[in-house]
């Protein structure tokens, strides 16, 4: 044999081991378990569940009928849409068994086997129990049949072939199952259960890497791609860290959507109204106990940066923030909130103050809170620079030092915003 | 013009008189209150400012913007203004703007919205002149009172009222409105833009109109003055001979 075909018979061999390997690493443990339905799993605890998943938030698609899927979820690689969870034999979960299901959210396959899109959270699911899996299919099950077939994904190459999927699954996921921590208490073990699992909330909370992957679940915060809101780090008490919250106030604000403090915009609105402010107050609890004792970053807080507030800036401020968030940036509690100290108007991110000066917002008009006031769109109103020079002043004003905002950034969410 | 309008408005609500009770506590506590007044925003717990995010884009009495015609909200009949909303909310009607403004709002808090507008007295403008053609009016005038039967096109004063203030409480009335906004609606109607919901009657008749009849029909009504009282009728006036009654659709109510 020649030293090259030496060489090629080599490679080939590597080739052979590589792609093995990958695809062990995706078939691991992956059987279609059978196991006893428990007395637990009943239809009422797999509504509860569903909503604490919020799983309508993507399967519902905008004035449709509840859970027949259709929304496009935007991602970099293209979109995917969520998939049909009503019990239609046809187009929905009617054919699936309990095992099925538990290999979709355990394992991320499909029915057929085929990988699913990590879109779809399984890399947070795959934490919850069996009976909680089988709850939400029991659930699901219950529901009226609806007719309506899944749309196939639009990514572009090599995303869309299920051999890269294999291969991002083999480097990013990994099949797994809540661990409790015997040092921590009951709540902690539950909160952590539920962020961690199937509250996904590092589908937003964390950076994604350039393959699209969470990198941990360090909850340290990341821009969500397509959307341009970024989900504010909960580890970091320049952001969104709730170390030094009290309980009561961090279970007000999943609950009601406000405190006297802090309200939430945005994606997180959506979550509040369509998940937290269903949660049991337990529950509420366990999360709230979980995020208030999660690790401080030691990330340095940003430096304080000088002022460069404009005459420009100060005037338009004047003329459309003043009356309402006041000539003293203190606001109104729980109406239109401060903006000097306020986290969200300091954080190096300057994204979501871009958004909600350019589209505006409401608060979730939860039960605790049903007639929330509104931040009016100023899109219409404020081109880039001034947009910039109004958001520079609130960032260098009544003692905020958080440095300039550009036309660029805005510039930037301008043009992304749907129209 | 747009931040001249805007400014009006956050200016007007600066000087919202404060009600008695505070004029009375501000008398007791003049000198305190008057040490921090000028850094306290004037700030009333009302619907007026729970819709600031509404207004600020529509204006009192309907604005210009550069994307479009934003209408008047003032006086139109609740259940009208409320079907509008759970349209944008649904996804029947598109404006990503709107949509996304009160997407995480509920249906009653939309309800008490729409009621709050409706209850808005305020005056219209006077009537934009009309450049077009004597026949183009007539033929409007044709569809507005008359309709056309043996096309099965029914007078609009049939369901808008016979002053054309509209019918309360889910029937719009036709007059105030600039006829760009009114030809891009019924142009909408007719492209499947604009939904209702069904049985959607709107989209019914449109279909049965050619683009000069929408036309004439918005130049029409755009050249009418308002009555004196510019409020939605209670009631449609009884059935024209020979005319078919419309049946339209309707959100339900929170």
């Amino acid at each position: 044999m020649s030293r090259l075909t030496k060489a090629l018979a080599g490679l080939c061999g590597l080739l052979a081991v590589l792609v093995l390997a990958v695809w062990l690493l995706n078939i691991r443990g992956d059987s279609l378990l059978e196991w006893p339905l428990a007395a637990t799993s009943t239809v009422e605890r797999g509504a509860y569940l569903a909503q604490v998943g919020n799983c309508a938030g993507c399967h519902t698609a905008r004035g449709a009928k509840a859970y027949a899927g259709g929304l496009a979820i935007g991602t970099p690689f293209g979109s995917v849409y969520a998939s049909n969870l009503t019990p239609d034999t046809a187009t929905g979960l009617g054919g699936w068994t309990r095992a099925e299901f538990w290999r979709a959210m355990h394992h991320g396959r499909s029915k057929d086997g085929r990988l699913l899109y990590p879109a779809f959270p399984y890399t947070s699911y795959t934490l919850i129990t069996r009976e909680d899996s089988d709850a939400l299919f029991v659930y699901l099950k219950s529901l009226p049949a609806v007719r309506q077939a899944n749309t196939a994904p639009t990514l572009r190459f090599p995303y869309d072939s299920q051999a890269a999927l294999a291969v991002w699954r083999a480097l990013f996921f990994r099949p797994g199952s809540y661990q409790a921590d015997a040092a921590q208490s009951t709540d902690w073990n539950r909160g952590a259960y539920l962020t961690e699992g199937l509250g996904h909330c590092s589908a937003c909370h964390a950076a994604r890497n350039a393959l699209g992957a969470t990198e941990g679940l360090n909850l340290a915060g990341g821009l969500i791609p397509v959307q341009n809101w970024y989900a504010p780090s909960l580890v970091a008490p320049h952001e969104a860290g709730l170390q030094a919250w009290r309980i009561e106030d961090i279970k007000a604000l999943f609950k009601t959507g406000v405190t006297a403090q802090a309200s939430v915009n945005g994606p997180m609105a959506e979550v509040v109204l369509g998940s937290t402010q269903h949660w049991r107050d337990a529950d509420l609890t366990a999360m709230a106990v979980y995020l208030k004792a999660l690790p401080a970053s030691t990330a340095a807080r940003p430096p304080a940066l000088a002022s460069q507030t404009t005459e420009r800036g100060s005037k338009l401020y004047e003329q459309h923030c003043a009356a309402c968030h006041g000539d003293d940036g203190k606001g109104v509690p729980s109406a239109y909130p401060a903006l000097a100290g306020n986290r969200a108007v300091v954080m190096p991110q300057t994204a979501n103050l871009v958004q909600i000066t350019l589209n505006g917002g409401y608060a979730p008009a939860t039960a605790g809170n049903p007639r929330p006031f509104g931040m009016p769109p100023f899109v219409l109103v404020l081109n880039d620079s001034d947009t910039a020079a109004v958001l520079t002043h609130i960032r260098s004003s009544w003692g905020n030092q958080a440095g300039s905002v550009s036309a660029f950034d805005v510039g930037r969410i301008r043009d992304n915003s749907a129209k | 013009m747009a931040v001249t309008t805007a400014q009006h408005l956050l200016t007007t609500s600066m000087q919202t008189p404060l009600n008695s009770w505070l004029v009375a506590l501000s008398l007791t506590f003049l000198c305190f209150l008057s040490a921090t007044a000028s850094a306290s925003p004037s700030f009333k717990d009302d619907m007026a400012q729970r819709t600031l995010a509404c207004t600020a884009c529509h204006g009192p009495q309907g604005r210009a913007a550069p994307d479009g015609y934003y209408p008047r909200l003032a006086g139109k009949p609740a259940g009208y203004l409320y079907n509008q909303l759970i349209n944008f909310r649904e996804g029947k009607r598109h404006y990503a703007l709107m949509t996304q403004l009160i997407a995480p709002l509920t249906d009653a808090y939309l309800m008490e919205m729409a009621q709050h507008f409706s209850n808005l007295e305020l005056a219209y403008p006077a009537p934009e002149k009309s450049n077009a053609s004597a026949a183009a009016l007539a033929r409007g005038q044709q569809l507005i009172l008359q309709g056309e039967p043996a096309r099965g096109i029914p007078a609009c004063v049939q369901c808008h009222g016979s002053v054309m203030t509209g019918v309360a409480p889910n029937v719009p009335g036709l007059l105030g409105l600039p006829r760009d906004y009114l030809n891009a609606q019924l142009g909408a109607w007719k492209t499947g833009k604009r939904r209702a919901h069904a049985p959607d009657c709107m989209k019914a008749v449109v279909a049965l109109l050619s683009d000069d009849d929408i036309n004439a029909a918005s130049s029409y009504l755009v050249a009418q003055p308002l009555p004196a009282n510019t409020k939605p009728a209670s009631n449609a006036p009884p059935l024209a001979a020979g005319q078919a009654a419309v049946t339209c659709g309707s959100a339900a109510k929170p």
